[in-house]
């Protein structure tokens, strides 16, 4: 216990007397921490970024995308599709958060400046999550809304524009054509910019009942379809389950499973992030080499010194754990200062607005604990390979010479 | 039992032609606790080896080094390195202060390889034996801010902080004016008893190696008591010629 408290205050104490050469020691391993740690924290954020605008198109890893048709008249009826659907889900034991039903289609929009016909997503309230979709105002579309008169929208900020306002303040409403009229209420903005409007619509609301009896639906919708959020691992089994078990419950109709989330974007992630990774290591081993030579050159005008510590009784072992713990005492103290600068840089950038344009992350990451980790291990294992060379040379010295009676 | 005794000791140095040249010679010396001995010898005789030889900083490579009646032939490094903190205090002529380092610090930094409540009563120890030595006021000072008799004090300090059962000094006066040397020599031989610690003094300033009880000459590796001053002033005759 003594032994090591001992080693630690003679490392301290060798660190504090020699400020000035410690501290140009350690520029190096600074700027390398400072950089490699800012540069993994970036990389990290920029993949979430990454990940977030790819799953925002094609569903959270992994999504699996479910289609139906009947080869003679070409849609499954809803009624049908709906029980079938509901049936699967319910073998399968799906949260219902894993699972989200689409219709892309058009509606017809009557708005300030005239109706216009508006791409439209009829989407289950799971959607938005299982998309990570943010809005920027307002909120998501929920269960509840399904019991409004009102269908419950989520549009973009072009179609906002077009309704004339620029927030929710005002609680706007639109109705949307068709043979029975229907006024909905805009409860929430995403930001997506395709350079149109576009509005996600809750799937269904007490006023579709209304709607169809009066005589059809108020748009033009695809055939509905499924997704299906599963562990990776098991997305192919999941895709040849849902395909024949989901067949069996619509007799007649093709059924087609696939996976819908982009599939090689974690490894592709994964590549950015070695390559990060692996440029931080470079600069790294470029601030341990300056250290290993100030280290070097320092020890050979400290022999005198060890020699003078190993008349005192410091065994071998001392000398080179002393040693090797002034540099790693050194570094480690550089390396913190470098996270700690790190973290203030990433924390005060406008990152959100230079890497996803302004739509702000579902999961925002903040500054990555393992970049802060990571940095650390590594200032501390540059310290330690780079004391390793001058504790050796310090371990050889022969006392009777560095101290010469 | 004597504190030490070495018998028949021998060192002998390998040169870069791979002979081997005798730097002592069946040298037999035993010194009891609180014992004050001096060397004398010209340059070359052996003196420093001999006194690496006695702080276990180097090994006979004939004859036996007997400490409290243990060989100390079969000691590992470690344990040698212990026993060497543990039982000796060096004194060196050119003081050896860890530059940059208080005077407080330079006393304290023998304890640093002690254990127990020793290491960590470090400071409070050093700071007392400062005030041994004249030196309590001057405890927050670096060396670089000292007289040269003021850092042969404060390694005079250091020597003794832990208690040693042997200060071997190595020419302490070496360094310093002649009044300032007697003060210092005085202090050593002063403080050393008041330890209880035996003092081997290599020297030599006759009237150093003249304070001692039992005085020795070595030459060329051998080494034999010397009884009068005349001896003594023979020894060291050549110091002039050196």
């Amino acid at each position: 216990m003594t032994g090591l408290l001992g080693t630690l205050s003679e490392a301290w104490g060798e660190v504090r007397v020699h400020k000035a050469r410690v501290l140009l020691s350690l520029v190096g391993v600074f700027l390398a921490v400072l950089a490699m740690t800012t540069v993994t924290a970036l990389g990290e954020i920029a993949a979430q970024v990454q990940q977030e605008q790819g799953e925002a198109f094609g569903g959270r890893t992994a999504t699996i995308s479910v289609q139906a048709y009947d080869p003679m008249t070409g849609t499954v009826p809803q009624e049908q599709w709906t029980a079938g659907v509901e049936a699967l889900v319910a073998r399968y034991g799906m949260p219902e958060e894993a699972v989200a039903t689409t219709a892309y289609g058009q509606a017809l929009y009557r708005l300030p400046g005239g109706t216009q016909t508006i791409d439209t997503i009829r989407v289950s309230p799971s959607y938005g999550p299982l998309h990570r979709i943010q809005p920027v105002q307002g909120r998501w579309l929920r269960t509840g809304d399904r019991q409004s008169m009102s269908p419950a929208l989520v549009v973009n900020e072009d179609f906002l524009g077009l309704l004339g306002v620029s927030d929710l303040s005002s609680r706007p409403t639109v109705v949307i054509g068709g043979p029975q009229p229907v006024l909905a209420t805009v409860v929430g903005v995403a930001r997506w910019s395709p350079g149109y409007p576009v509005a996600y619509r809750i799937d269904e609301s007490a006023g579709d009942g209304a709607a169809a009896a009066a005589g059809g639906p108020d748009g033009y919708w695809s055939p509905p379809s499924l997704e299906l959020w599963v562990p990776s691992a098991q997305a192919d089994a999941v895709t040849g389950a849902v395909q024949s078990d989901l067949a069996r419950l619509l007799p007649g109709a093709e059924v087609m499973a696939n996976r819908a989330d982009p599939e090689n974007l974690e490894s592709t992630i994964a590549k950015l992030r070695l390559a990060v990774r692996a440029a931080g290591l470079v600069v790294l081993a470029l601030g341990g080499l300056g250290v290993l030579n100030i280290g070097l050159v320092t020890v050979r005008q400290r022999i005198r010194e060890i020699g003078v510590r190993r008349s005192f009784g410091a065994t071998s072992a001392r000398v080179f754990s002393a040693v090797v713990l002034e540099s790693v005492v050194a570094t480690a103290l550089a390396g913190l200062a470098a996270v700690a600068l790190s973290v203030a840089i990433v924390r005060n950038l406008p990152l959100e607005e230079w890497l996803a344009g302004g739509v702000p992350l579902a999961d925002a990451p903040g500054f990555p604990v393992s970049a802060a980790v990571e940095g650390l291990v590594a200032a501390t294992a540059v310290g330690a390979l780079a004391g390793l060379v001058p504790a050796l040379i310090a371990v050889r010295v022969k006392v009777i010479d560095a101290i010469r009676f | 039992m004597s504190l030490l005794a070495l018998t028949g000791v021998g060192r002998d140095v390998r040169l870069p032609d791979d002979s081997l040249l005798p730097v002592l010679g069946g040298v037999d010396l035993t010194v009891e606790p609180g014992e004050h001995v001096s060397i004398v010898g010209r340059s070359g005789s052996g003196k420093s080896t001999l006194l690496n030889v006695l702080g276990l900083l180097d090994s006979p490579t004939a004859g036996s080094y007997l400490l409290d009646g243990a060989d100390t032939g079969s000691l590992g490094g470690r344990r040698r390195s212990r026993l060497r903190g543990e039982t000796f205090g060096f004194v060196f002529q050119q003081f050896n202060l860890l530059p940059r380092r208080t005077a407080e610090e330079n006393v304290a930094a023998p304890l640093l390889y002690a254990r127990g409540r020793e290491f960590f009563t470090r400071n409070r120890a050093a700071r007392e034996m400062l005030d041994r030595v004249g030196l309590g006021a001057r405890a927050l000072q670096v060396p670089e801010r000292l007289s040269g008799g003021e850092q042969q004090r404060v390694a005079i300090a250091r020597s003794l902080v832990r208690n040693p059962r042997v200060v071997l000094a190595d020419e302490p006066t070496g360094a310093l004016d002649v009044e300032t040397g007697a003060a210092v020599m005085a202090l050593l031989a002063e403080v050393t008893a008041e330890n209880g610690a035996a003092l081997i003094t290599i020297t030599h300033d006759l009237s150093v190696a003249a304070l001692a009880g039992r005085r020795f000459r070595l030459d060329a590796g051998r080494l034999t008591p010397v009884a009068d001053g005349h001896a003594l002033a023979a020894a060291t005759s050549d110091r002039s010629e050196a």
